[in-house]
């Protein structure tokens, strides 16, 4: 199972809520989420969040270190395939 | 009206001892405080470590029926009102009730007894539409932290303004600044005080593991607390309380009272910039401090100790190192700098006047407290913090300062009444 | 450097200190989201206390509650704010947003002003209760779920400073702030401090208070209190002064007001609704202590404190306990002040329930409202008055008449009492 983008926006709306003005899309994966809106704390809840969907389990280090959707991405999935 | 304000009272309920003098004991021993929790099973948390106090209600001073009606915050604010009452010598003072106030410091209030009726109510959280039957008559005084300041000012008496100040961890600085304000301005003479907090529950804990906001450290609780050190993961979560009494100067002096020092400044200011986090560059601190300063009119290189807001986050120790460069110059070097929270650890709303009573101490004592556990030092945090041992050193002059969560940021500064300006 | 020197703070004489007048207003009420509509309900007479209709109340002795129903908190502030926050602290962002946008200021343009600076806006609120329904429901999956599942959020949205430091955030008000909890008394000791930051170099400052703890959890928490009414009729639940009193109505909601330093405020072409002229706090000894209560004293330290006396008083807007012991001793501190009949009393706080941290910040605004256009808004409901108090209560239609200066007078749980006094611009 791949975690995909969609799934990343649906669970940061959740935990951080929406923006009208920036929408994250395919266009802005290597935007820094500082750029787009989102803080730490919007991470922290995002990572836990996606713990309890996709059973992913990122460390605090893993989850401080991350910049962009992109890498959000990257760690989730290479977690998720770990776990598999 | 710009009146001085004395401090004439020292009340304390910490970790490690209850009472000014055996807190004193503690921190002048550089001992720490900080264990694993054991008011219940941590196991299921990340941090699992906390600062406790080892209280007994009734060996404090508290009557049968004031150990079962009291929270255990209002048993910690009252226990220590006595003692800064007693410690003043005000106690045997007949008090004018119209011109003497009180202002309790709190972050949380009655957060214990509020989940531990909640327990209660929701059978274990099962019901949304919790039961009303069991219901105790305490549940509404834990409801609405007010009922601190309310027990307070019962215990010594006060019929003046009486109020909680709950500014999240800068409560413990922002209530007594508010009580010297209101002396200062000729409201009132005297004060009670102080700040109490007791946050050590499951919903406390868990809520600053989210957030990673505490130190995981649980396999060596003695030295979980770490700030300025290299290797500081998060603050230790703990609970107390400390209460002044606080006087106009002159007041004061004609009841020939002992004079721990006057409050010479205080400031307050926001950073308007996020609940939590905190811009490196410290300048809402630094702009209290020079407040207090210039409130005092004290020249910054006449500070002689400088108590820390040292909670052991990274940002935190590195925001407030940035405001003291900013403020006292090169003098930010040369003044010893401690952290009293890496002994006693943090106790929310209460740590701020927990620390004032240290700052009040060490002007007694002609010494400093360390910072415990301080061994690699952050190489961000250049300036002396006074590592692992206290020491011997003339204090006519302390500024202490505090940083909370919704931006706050505190600063106040203590001097001798007698003080070249 | 922003503020005022030291040497200019000192002194801080009647004569020599600032006025501090109030140029916006912001209230989220149960009888209207938004001043115009809560002020026509106010004067109407528009109840927006009813059943609980959320949750099945039925299980609880007493449920009625003052709710502000359609409160849709996305289409008022950004949606990043809204997984954070608590309903008291949406409700405090609205009411503090119409407030600045009343009072036509915007902190963070006016930090670029001459005369504020950085730190020249600050913002001073009252809150009894937290962030409620936020934590009940994160201590309910702390519980059921486990410590992981509990939200980063709780960490603030909880406490008891969380309307002021995001009101600081969402404004950019950096300059003195603060968080005062008294019970229902609370409110007015915000508005006390707000003025005294204005005597130490802030021009402007937001201040007020809200409370919202209506969910189950909280609405069991009120019934501790042993205060509330177990009534079922809106109508008659909640009747101060009545020989049928017998208990409160809790209530969501409050005010948010700018205040301004007067000088600058007129410099900025700011409209006036009046003026904080005084203000003071006592706490009432423990009952049995043969001590008299505090709130006559703090009404008499309040009316010293503006200069002015019980003669300058139109109209009171009262605390209105709705218990037989506190009504007594509220009206018997109004005659004490006043005289048998001596002046106009008013709760309009009877069409809302008590608001906690918000209740008293609200009749500051019904006041300042009722000088502007000269009117009492009446209590409602109280067909019986107690004849013993011998108030002049105004009662069910509004009063039309000249207003020049207002008393306002709140009581919290435990002792608390605090008075405010407020001014017209034409007579300040």
């Amino acid at each position: 199972m791949t975690i995909t983008l969609d799934d990343l926006v649906l669970v940061l709306t959740e935990c951080a809520g929406a923006d009208d003005d920036v929408t994250l899309t395919g266009q802005n994966l290597d935007v820094p989420f500082t750029d787009l809106g989102y803080d730490s704390l919007a991470l922290l809840e995002t990572a836990a969040l996606m713990k309890q969907r996709f059973a992913v389990d990122l460390t605090d280090e893993e989850v401080t270190g991350i910049e962009t959707p992109r890498e959000f991405l990257d760690r989730v999935n290479h977690a998720a395939a770990q776990a598999a | 009206m710009n009146r001085s304000v004395a401090i004439t009272g020292i009340g304390v309920v910490a970790p490690g001892g209850v009472g000014k003098k055996a807190f004193w004991d503690l921190l002048v021993s550089g001992r720490t405080a900080t264990r694993t929790i054991s008011f219940f099973d941590p196991s299921r948390f990340r941090s699992q470590v906390a600062a406790e106090v080892d209280f007994d209600p009734q060996r404090s001073g508290l009557s049968p029926r004031e150990a079962r009606r009291l929270d255990r915050a209002a048993q910690f604010a009252v226990v220590s009102a006595r003692e800064c009452m007693a410690d003043s010598g005000l106690e045997f003072v007949e008090l004018d009730p119209h011109r003497t106030g009180v202002s309790i410091g709190s972050a949380v209030g009655g957060t214990t007894g509020l989940e531990r009726e909640y327990l209660v109510l929701s059978d274990s959280g099962r019901l949304w539409e919790v039961d009303s039957d069991y219901v105790s008559p305490h549940l509404f005084d834990a409801f609405v932290p007010s009922s601190l300041a309310a027990e307070v000012a019962w215990t010594v008496g006060a019929e003046g303004p009486a109020t909680v100040v709950s500014t999240g961890c800068t409560s413990g600085l922002d209530s007594v600044g508010y009580a010297r304000d209101l002396i200062a301005e000729g409201t009132v003479d005297v004060m009670i005080a102080g700040a109490a907090d007791t946050p050590i529950s499951p919903i406390a804990v868990s809520c600053f593991d989210a957030i990673k906001a505490t130190t995981p450290r649980n396999d060596d609780p003695e030295h979980a607390s770490r700030p300025f050190d290299r290797t500081r993961n998060g603050f230790v979560l703990a609970e107390g309380a400390a209460m002044f009494v606080l006087e106009e100067l002159e007041h004061a002096r004609a009841r020939g009272a002992h004079v721990y020092g006057v409050i010479g400044g205080y400031a307050t200011r926001c950073n308007a910039y996020h609940m939590t986090g905190l811009r490196p560059d410290g300048h809402e601190m630094a702009e209290a401090i020079r407040h207090s300063l210039d409130q005092a009119r004290l020249n910054p290189d006449l500070v002689d100790y400088v108590n820390a807001h040292g909670s052991g986050t990274k940002q935190n120790d590195r925001h407030e190192t940035a405001a003291f460069k900013e403020t006292l110059g090169q003098h930010a070097y040369e003044v010893p700098i401690s952290s009293i929270k890496s002994m006693v650890g943090h106790s929310l709303g209460a740590i701020g006047s927990i620390e004032i009573a240290a700052c009040a101490l060490a002007m007694e004592n002609g010494a400093v407290p360390p910072t415990a556990n301080l061994h690699e030092p952050d190489p961000e945090c250049d300036l002396d913090y006074v590592p692992n041992e206290a020491r011997e050193h003339g204090v006519d002059a302390v500024l202490s300062v505090g940083s909370g969560f919704g931006g706050f940021q505190s600063a106040m500064v203590i001097t001798r009444e007698e003080t070249t300006r | 450097m922003t503020l005022a020197t030291p040497a200019a703070q000192e002194t801080p004489e009647r004569t020599g200190r600032p006025t501090a007048v109030i140029t916006g207003i912001g209230v989220a009420a149960p009888n209207g989201l938004g001043t115009e509509q809560w002020w026509q309900s106010t004067l109407q007479g528009t109840s927006g206390i009813g059943p609980v209709v959320d949750y099945d109340a039925s299980r609880y002795p007493s449920r009625l509650v003052g709710r502000i129903d359609g409160f849709e908190a996305a289409e008022h502030i950004p949606g990043r704010l809204l997984p954070q926050t608590d309903r008291v602290t949406r409700l405090a962002l609205v009411a503090g947003a119409e407030a600045l946008a009343d009072a036509d200021a915007d902190p963070a343009e006016l930090a670029e002003q001459d005369g504020y600076g950085e730190y020249g806006c600050g913002v001073v609120t009252s809150n009894a209760t937290g962030g409620f329904e936020f934590t009940h429901r994160e201590i309910r999956k702390l519980w059921t779920q486990g410590p992981q599942q509990v939200s980063v959020y709780e960490s603030f949205a909880w406490f008891y400073a969380v309307n002021t430091g995001q009101l600081s955030i969402r404004h950019k008000l950096r300059g003195p702030s603060g968080v005062l909890v008294s019970e229902q008394a609370g409110g007015l000791d915000a508005i006390g401090q707000s003025r005294r930051t204005l005597r130490q170099g802030v021009k402007l400052s937001l201040t007020g208070g809200m409370d919202s703890s209506l969910d189950p959890w909280g609405l069991v928490s009120h019934l501790a209190s042993g205060r509330l009414s177990r009534s079922d009729d809106p109508a008659t639940a909640y009747l101060p002064f009545d020989t049928r009193a017998a208990g409160q109505v809790p209530g969501e909601g409050g005010a948010m007001l700018v205040l301004e330093e007067e000088t600058a405020a007129r410099a900025r072409g700011a409209r006036v609704y009046g003026e904080i002229a005084g203000y003071a706090a006592t706490f009432s000894p423990r009952p049995g202590s043969g001590r008299p209560p505090g709130l006559e004293r703090a009404a008499r330290l309040a009316l010293a404190d503006s200069g002015l006396g019980v003669e300058d008083v139109d109209v009171v807007f009262a605390d209105a306990a709705g218990l037989p012991t506190a009504d007594d001793e509220e009206a018997a501190a109004l005659r004490a002040l006043f005289g048998p009949y001596g002046v106009p009393v008013t709760a309009p706080k009877t069409l809302t329930g008590r608001l906690f941290g918000g209740g008293a910040p609200l009749d500051v605004a019904a006041a300042l409202l009722a000088l502007r256009d000269g009117v009492i808004p009446p209590t409602a409901g109280i067909d019986r008055p107690v004849p013993e108090h011998r108030l002049d209560l105004v009662r069910g239609t509004p009063r039309h008449t000249p207003l020049r200066t207002a008393l306002v007078l709140a009581r919290g749980h435990g002792g608390f009492n605090a008075a405010v006094v407020v001014r017209s611009p034409e007579a300040a």
